[in-house]
């Protein structure tokens, strides 16, 4: 039963990790235009421009 | 769906999803924001719709000289830019736009303030509180569950300790939403349905800290926060679907912060917000621009748009000395206006009153889940005090099992599915509808329009396209037919642009001119052309009033007869018949002239119809049909409907409708035809008998656990299978509303 010492705190900890996580990306923003973040992703403007 | 990948130099949406918009520019000078030599603009632009959009708004607008940043959200449509003050005119933003192909129109500042979804973020870090602490505390419950006779007592009283540490604060925090509501209203001296989850809260908290300490078998501290994780997802979801009605409502607002050109007595132009339009003001209207206030034309004589004010189709000409109306479009040439009245005492003001005491009427509605709730509360209520009751005195079981016996009452009831029984069922509903192309405003709007008994028609832009069409297109030469095109195209004549239509795509003539209430004129292929009235062009005509026909000539050659009407929808007789088939009465009023009004009644074999009416009598027929108790869903589509259509049951405009009644209309569905109609009503109508099933089910379900939990036969194992699985239910059910599209409309 001294497993129970520290795989709860474990299990604790990571579940903790992914609330801050989301609680994270909440706060920066990251939920604000999720349509647009969709789209944007097919845009290569950050790449150089070919000229062929 | 589509496959185009190029990024052509077309205006609009690259991909065609959505046509490009013609625009009429907005001055945004009133609306801009300056700090620090830095100046700022927030715009609604309209008809952005993928990647392509992004980067050709974006770029355009990094290209001019000066601008800091422009980002486009796609999800709101909104556009944030900043640039160095005074590097080039705010005029230019929305030029820039307007020329790519999209609508921009400017949010006033104040209405763009109370934006941020503060209230939907604090909900969704609630929501995943929670379901941190649930999912956690299962983990160490379903230990306890499972070890049964074989964990010690020191394990489980680890077990238990640890539970109450997540539990609590977790609780306290997710719980806050519900807690605030239920103190509101027991302030008021009414119960909600958040009284008895915030009391199952805390007396499941209490009752298992309680215990904790008693070194008892059985803690609630799953239940506790199992418990909001699932009221919290309803209440997410309602919240999600009122947003986006708002945000609709918000992007219609915005439309109508416009702006206009103000002549000042020294000469000089400068762009006004419409509110801040004095009487006396001398306005320049150029072709597109809409009166902001009504008035008296005082320069120029223009061919103007007034289908959105009175749902007349013709387009009337004005002159000196004519009045005009707030909302009239200007067609054709530059006029100039002295504003009679402000904004706020406009008709379009006068309109917008109409609409909200209409709307006032239609607040008072209760929806579906707030009835259930009305019973549901004192009944759970007068059952947990029972138990106490009857355990406390009839069985003598002392307070400790009484108490215990009647929070397992409170919690088992705890109405998790009845939570998510309307939410789901609504966000299902207006997922599927939004993919068909009809934008649902609000959850109650599905629940009246599954109530409605007759569906009440707008004749112009609503049963008919709203827009003339050429009618005889067989007597025409497809030659005349395209060298009328060429000089059509330079015009905003709604008959040019009739013609334009017809012809498709091809060159504007290049060196024609327009002709204010005549025509257009120019070369074609170096002999002089027409296309206009009658005796401009040269020729004789019967009808010549009825401002329905034009004629072309070409040097000596014989004049063209282009005639017009008005033409039906295509599917609206088969609409008209499918609404009949489920019962429902149809009826048309119309603000139209009575010939054109029975013309377009006798196609469809309505019985019932009205011409000539007037906002007013509109509402006075809805408010005659309603006094027999007829519940009544409006369609229309002008500003003159709008009053209507915020007084019916229910009511629904097209996607092309001012924007007033797009506002005051519960559904707004897009394409050409009338047939999403139909969609709505049957989707509500099975939204409806969903919702119903899961109440049936919710109360079937507390039929069985009550009885359970009064007779104390209650664990803290059967309270989390009860509740996780009677939500689960009800959520299933709601999506069976999703998948069956295919089935049910015919291609």
């Amino acid at each position: 039963m001294t497993a129970l010492a520290f795989l709860i705190p474990i299990a604790l900890l990571l579940g903790g990790a992914g609330l801050a996580a989301f609680l994270w990306a909440l706060k920066s923003g990251q939920y604000e235009d999720p349509e647009g973040a969709a789209e944007r992703i097919l845009l290569d403007d950050d790449l150089e421009e070919d000229d062929d | 769906m589509t496959t185009a990948t190029t990024f052509d130099d077309g205006a609009g949406c690259p991909s065609g999803l959505e046509p490009p918009a013609d625009g009429t520019v907005i001055d945004p000078a009133p609306f801009v924001k300056t700090e620090d030599g830095t100046a700022k603009l927030e715009l609604a632009v309209f008809g952005a719709k993928c990647a392509g959009c992004i980067q050709k708004i974006e770029g355009g607008l990094n290209a001019l000289p000066g601008v800091e940043n422009a980002r486009l959200n796609l999800s709101t449509g909104r556009l944030s830019i900043s640039w160095r003050n005074g590097a080039f005119a705010p005029k230019r933003i929305t030029e820039t736009i307007t020329s790519l192909g999209y609508r921009a129109a400017p949010f006033d500042p104040e209405k763009a303030e109370a934006e941020s979804d503060a209230e939907g973020r604090k909900l969704l870090r609630s929501l995943a509180v929670a379901g941190f602490a649930m999912a956690n505390i299962m983990l160490l419950s379903v230990a306890v569950w499972a070890g049964g006779g074989e964990m010690g007592e020191g394990t489980r009283g680890l077990m238990h300790w640890v539970s109450a540490l997540i539990a609590i604060p977790a609780a306290l925090y997710a719980g806050r939403p519900f807690f605030s509501s239920a103190y509101g209203a027991l302030k008021n001296r009414r119960a909600n349905m958040d009284v008895p989850i915030s009391l199952a809260v805390f007396l499941a908290l209490g009752i298992s800290i309680f215990e904790f300490f008693k070194g008892g078998e059985h803690a609630y501290f799953d239940a506790a926060v199992m418990l909001l994780f699932f009221l919290l997802i309803g209440r997410y979801l309602d919240h999600r679907l009122r947003l986006r009605a708002r945000a609709a409502a918000r992007d219609l607002l915005a439309l109508q912060a416009t702006t206009a050109n103000r002549m000042n007595a020294d000469g000089t132009l400068e762009a006004v917000a419409a509110r801040d339009i004095a009487p006396g003001d001398m306005l320049l209207l150029s072709p597109g621009d809409r009166a902001p206030v009504d008035g008296v034309i005082e320069q120029g004589t223009s061919d103007t748009d007034v289908s959105l004010v009175t749902g007349e189709s013709a387009p009337a000409r004005k002159t000196i000395g004519d009045s005009i109306h707030a909302g009239v479009l200007n067609l054709t040439t530059q006029l100039t206006m002295r504003a009679e009245k402000t904004a706020d005492a406009s008709l379009i003001a006068d309109l917008t009153r109409l609409i909200e005491a209409g709307e006032q009427s239609k607040s008072r509605y209760v929806r579906l889940a707030d009835r259930a709730a009305s019973l549901y509360v004192p009944i759970v209520h007068t059952l947990a005090l029972a138990t106490f009751l009857g355990w406390y005195f009839l069985m003598d079981a002392g307070l400790r099992v009484s108490v215990l016996n009647a929070v397992a009452v409170l919690i088992i009831t705890c109405p998790c599915a009845l939570g998510l029984a309307a939410p789901a069922v609504q966000v299902v509903a207006t997922g599927r509808l939004f993919r068909s192309g009809v934008l649902v405003k609000s959850g109650d709007a599905l629940e009246r329009l599954a109530e409605v008994d007759a569906v009440v028609f707008d004749k112009t832009g609503t049963l008919t396209h709203g827009k003339p069409h050429l009618s005889n297109r067989t007597e025409i030469a497809d030659g005349i037919l395209q060298e009328a095109a060429s000089l059509a195209r330079i015009s905003r004549h709604p008959l040019s642009r009739a013609i334009v239509v017809e012809a498709g795509a091809g060159r504007p003539c290049s060196d024609a001119i327009e002709h204010p209430g005549l025509g257009v004129e120019g070369d074609i292929d170096g002999v002089r052309a027409r296309l206009g009235r009658a005796e401009w062009v040269g020729a004789t005509t019967a009808n010549e009033a009825m401002g329905t026909e034009v004629w072309y000539k070409r040097g000596d050659g014989a004049p063209v007869q282009f005639a017009f009407e008005d033409t039906l929808r295509d599917d609206a007789s088969h609409v008209m018949q499918a609404l009949a088939d489920r019962g429902l009465k149809t009826e048309m009023l119309s603000g139209d002239r009575k010939g054109a009004a029975a013309r377009i009644a006798d196609a469809l074999g309505l019985d019932t119809w009205r011409s000539e009416l007037s906002p007013q009598d509109k509402i006075a027929r809805l408010d005659e049909l309603g006094e027999k108790g007829v519940k009544v869903a409006m369609v229309g589509d002008g500003l003159n409907d709008a009053p209507s259509l915020a007084r019916a049951h229910a009511s629904l405009s097209p996607g092309s409708a001012a924007d007033a009644s797009q506002a005051a209309a519960d559904f707004v569905y897009q394409g050409e035809g009338l047939s999403p109609i139909v969609e709505a009503v049957d989707v509500s109508r099975k939204a409806r008998r969903r919702v119903l099933e899961n109440f049936a089910f919710a109360a079937a379900y507390n039929a069985c656990a009550v009885p359970l939990a009064a007779l104390g036969h209650v664990t803290p194992l059967i309270a989390a299978l009860a509740m996780s699985g009677s939500s689960m239910i009800v959520t299933l059910n709601a999506l069976r509303l999703a998948g069956r599209k295919k089935e049910n409309t015919p291609a």
